[in-house]
């Protein structure tokens, strides 16, 4: 990761430098090793505080909304899954493709502070990426993870390490790969209990729920101009939950207006400051989309239609979900 | 009076404090550690420095009943519809949440009072404990907070086997009277919790973000920090959620909404955000048109307009919630280490 | 149900009945409110605000457009600008209405208003504040040296309160001169013509006079340049912000600018000490 932030550097400084680019959007170096923040960088001085490490989780394919609404051209980093929203946003014309240039960048699966915590990792003073392994110096000792047992869920299912669009890549040869999950898994579990215990399940989960929005504003799909939940004329807008069930409506209302949409970028999750596993919710829109309509992965490409905005003659009925038993 | 309980003991602790009164304490749901009402299977989580949210909700809950309507042609009846009351107990409270009771006792108990806070307040126990380990997100101490000798109505430590129990208030002592009879004498073991504050306050001193200095940060500086041109850099990744909000100690702010029941109308109080595009929005205009206008009030009011209004008092206890959980790692100490002094970078 | 079982807080309103509805310009009604038995909801001071609402329509803020002097009812003249608003436009006599207060200071009438020569300004609505301050300087009518009152809108439609002006204001003779101006010329309108900045700068009003300022923002902002134009220092001008509220007692976080909570510390502001807050209003 270390010679990819390298490489991220010296590009992005010969790219402002020769004017090519106006500003670069990148990740700013934060007090710890785990907590990078989103930034843009419009000198070549400031990028020495440009980082790129496993926990450069944020995607940054959404700032470009704004982004490129101003003045000149962005340079942006995209690790390989945040093309597919980068996609998406051209496909919906939210991003101004002219006003981009895009440097994809490899990754090497991005890290789980908060599995970390559960695991007891506590008093953090730095950390190393130790190829396979993860070293944490703390106040209470030195704790070594490898990898692969503390990726993001978004990584631990991988949709694969090929960048959907990129103007050039800067992917050094040997990265560290891992074995990835069957990103249906957790899916297919849910749908084989019986309603009653996935009513249960959700409502576990989302009881939880504080209703501060993060899943909706880092979701790159959740681009409205102005959302129903933040109009006041809508009748639904809260900042709490009236009743109990508010909570559920929110996420699922949610999940049916991102559905064919939904990337499965997994920011959702990874933001959820109560880790409720919200991408569940997409992911079973995408795997019954594919069972539907054959395979579709939203922001491979920025042409073709959505299944959910094509009329096929061979589509299902709505009656499918009686006949699948209701799951 | 110091005394001392074998952590053996602890769910008969429970349990009695339970008895004719609620319970909360940190308890994991799914691998979340949160406050929770007190329950013989509950799976409390006294390791577990950090709750999602803090002890606030007790006292100020993200949702509450303030009245109720009926309306019918052109009448309106008025219904009364608090929450009911009840004394209750908050257990594993840590330093930095007690402290920040007296933070929202500046905002809800000054005149005129909210009744509502108010019979919290007085029907709620706070049974602190101290930090055995602090975590580099923490930065109390710069607030004058002690993680070592945390306030509250009870005063607990946990050293080796045991649980130290040490009133300190009045409600404290008449907590201490329903379970007494649980624990031992401990006063001979004073050098031993003095011990184990020395420890907590060393691992403190260590802590990163503890090195930070609030120099600058009062009234008087109100208008330099308001116009500072870095509000604009620092606020250019924050996405508007209400994460940092909703999980701090001290954020106050709320709004009021109507819900209609079907049978009535009930009006209630919740948790509301300065990060949110309407909070400030009215029919003819928003005086905070962007994110950085927010952003940077979120800021202003917990380092610069609050303690002007407060004695100097910060409205942030450093409890490092928000530094933990902020989607995109931008918190209130990136903002004192941007826009405070030297020292600080 | 009675008010009296329900156990008090500032956040809980009681209730009112609007008595009487009256049109004053396309979207501007004025409502009187009187407690349930009749009379006031409750006393005030001129400048200060109440919570009105319609459970499940929802509650704002509004000035009380009525003088304290003024035992009989309650007025509110108010725009119709938004979701609550169109409602109440919509009443009719007779509806209930829940309603929370006094909120705010008030317009100094017992302190350093007192004695001096008064120069009251109002564009549009902006009159609805002043009119209470006017109506209780005119019943006190001593205890105040001169009274000028400037008072613009759009168009002659525009004026709201036109018939209380005519026969009260300028018809009572009791020394308060008025002085009336619209935007563009209009047929039937045989007054001034001007934008009220430049109306106030052209009536050229010694600096010994002490200026009431209300309106739309931008009004309030040329209205304080004119005046500085001809002497006028900011101590000599008060003003009244609006901005959402929600509790109305300084909690809620909502009205906050600087170290001020506009709810609680206004609206009422002498321009001077608006220097100490950020421009954020």
């Amino acid at each position: 990761m270390r010679r990819v932030r390298d490489m991220m550097r010296s590009r992005a400084g010969e790219l402002l430098k020769d004017g090519a680019v106006t500003r670069v959007l990148g990740w700013k170096s934060g007090e710890f090793y785990y907590d990078p923040t989103p930034s843009f960088f419009d000198t070549e001085e400031s990028l020495d505080e440009l980082v790129y490490n496993g926990f450069s989780a944020a995607m940054l394919s959404k700032y470009l909304i704004e982004a490129t609404k101003k003045e000149g051209r962005v340079l942006v980093f995209l690790k390989p899954c945040d093309t597919y929203s980068f996609n998406h946003l051209l496909k919906e014309h939210k991003v101004d493709r002219e006003k981009t240039y895009v440097i994809g960048v490899g990754c090497g699966g991005m890290l789980d502070i908060e599995k970390l915590r559960a695991l007891g990792v506590k008093g953090i003073e730095s950390m190393e990426e130790l190829g396979e392994n993860l070293v944490i110096h703390t106040l209470y000792g030195d704790k070594k993870f490898a990898r692969g047992d503390v990726l993001l869920e978004k990584c631990a299912t991988c949709k694969g390490l090929e960048h959907k669009a990129s103007d050039e890549l800067a992917v050094p040869d040997e990265l560290w790969e891992w074995e990835t999950s069957d990103r249906f898994a957790r899916v297919s579990e849910l749908e084989g209990m019986t309603s009653g215990e996935r009513f249960a399940f959700w409502r576990g989960e989302l009881s939880r729920c504080i209703r501060c929005n993060a899943c909706r504003n880092a979701c790159p799909v959740c681009s409205c101009n102005k959302c129903v939940f933040d109009n006041p004329r809508s009748g639904v807008i809260a900042k709490a939950n009236a009743d109990t069930f508010e909570e559920n409506m929110f996420h699922i209302i949610r999940a049916f207006h991102v559905a064919g949409r939904c990337t499965d970028c997994g920011e959702c999750s990874r933001v959820c400051p109560q880790n409720i596993p919200l991408h569940l919710l997409n992911r079973k829109f995408i795997k019954d989309i594919n069972a539907f309509y054959g395979e579709y992965q939203s922001g491979e490409s920025v042409d073709g239609k959505s299944p959910l905005t094509e009329f096929r003659t061979g589509d299902v009925e709505p009656g499918i979900v009686h006949e699948r038993g209701g799951a | 009076m110091m005394l001392k309980l074998s952590i053996e003991k602890m769910g008969e602790l429970f349990q009695r404090l339970a008895e004719g009164r609620k319970l909360y304490l940190p308890l994991d749901r799914g691998g979340q550690v949160d406050f929770g009402p007190w329950t013989p299977e509950a799976k409390v989580r006294l390791d577990r420095l950090k709750t999602i949210k803090s002890a606030k909700d007790f006292f100020f809950p993200q949702t509450e009943n303030i009245v109720s309507f009926k309306r019918q042609g052109k009448d309106i009846s008025i219904i009364e519809n608090r929450d009911a009351e009840e004394p209750f107990v908050v257990f594993g409270v840590r330093g930095c949440d007690a402290r920040s009771l007296d933070v929202l006792d500046r905002v809800f108990l000054c005149d005129p009072v909210d009744s509502f806070y108010k019979a919290r307040r007085e029907n709620g126990v706070v049974v602190s404990m101290a930090c055995s380990e602090p975590e580099e997100t923490c930065f109390c101490s710069i607030f004058g907070i002690d993680a070592a000798d945390p306030q509250g109505d009870v005063v607990t430590y946990i050293i080796g086997d045991f649980l130290y129990w040490d009133e300190r208030t009045d409600k404290g002592r008449a907590l201490t009277e329903t379970v007494k009879s649980l624990f031992s004498d401990a006063s001979g073991d004073s050098s031993l919790v003095e011990r184990s504050r020395g420890e907590i306050r060393d691992i403190v001193s260590r802590l990163p973000l503890c090195s930070l200095s609030l120099e600058g940060f009062d009234g008087s500086a109100l208008k330099e920090k308001f116009g500072s041109p870095l509000w604009s850099e620092l606020s250019q990744a924050c996405v508007g959620c209400g994460t940092c909000t909703y999980v701090c100690p001290t954020c106050q702010c709320y709004d009021i909404q109507d819900f209609d029941t079907g049978h009535g109308i009930r009006r209630f109080r919740c948790w509301d955000s300065c990060m949110y595009s309407d909070f400030t929005l009215m029919a003819h205009g928003n005086p905070r048109k962007s994110q950085v206008e927010r952003f940077r009030q979120r800021f202003m009011h917990k380092l610069i307009y609050f303690p002007a209004n407060n004695d100097g008092m910060y409205s942030c206890v450093g409890c490092g919630r928000c530094v933990a959980k902020c989607p995109i790692s931008m918190n209130i100490t990136k903002v004192i280490k941007a826009l405070g002094v030297e020292v600080n970078v | 149900m009675c008010d009296s079982e329900i156990r008090s807080d500032l956040l809980i309103p009681r209730l009112g009945v609007v008595t009487d509805i009256r049109r004053d310009t396309p979207d501007v009604k004025t409502f009187r409110v009187n407690g349930p038995s009749g009379g006031v909801c409750f006393s005030h001071m001129p400048g200060q605000c109440a919570m009105l609402s319609i459970p499940g329509v929802g509650e704002a803020m509004f000035s009380i457009t009525s003088s304290p002097t003024n035992k009989e009812y309650m007025e509110f003249s108010i725009k119709k600008c938004g979701s609550l608003t169109e409602w109440l436009h919509d009443m009719e006599v007779g509806q209930q209405v829940a309603i929370r207060g006094p909120y705010g200071n008030a317009f100094p009438v017992e302190a350093e208003l007192k004695g001096k020569d008064l120069l009251f300004i109002a564009g549009g609505i902006g009159l609805a504040p002043l009119r209470s301050v006017i109506n209780y300087v005119r019943y006190y009518r001593d205890n105040y040296a001169s009274v000028d009152i400037v008072y613009g809108a759009r168009s002659m439609d525009d004026l709201v309160d036109i018939d209380e002006i005519r026969n009260e204001w300028i018809g009572r003779g009791d020394d308060v001169n008025v002085h009336l101006t619209i935007d563009r010329p209009q047929e039937g309108w045989d007054g001034n013509v001007a934008f009220v900045p430049d109306y106030v700068k052209s009536l050229n009003f010694p600096t010994t006079k002490t200026a009431l300022i209300c309106g739309p923002p931008i009004m309030i902002k040329f209205v304080l340049k004119a005046l500085q134009e001809l002497g006028f220092d900011k101590s000599q001008v008060y003003t009244t912000l609006e901005l959402r509220m929600k509790c109305g007692i300084g909690k809620c976080g909502r009205c906050n600018v600087g170290a001020k909570y506009v709810c609680r510390d206004g609206p009422v502001f002498r321009c001077d000490k608006m220097e100490e807050m950020p421009d954020e209003y």
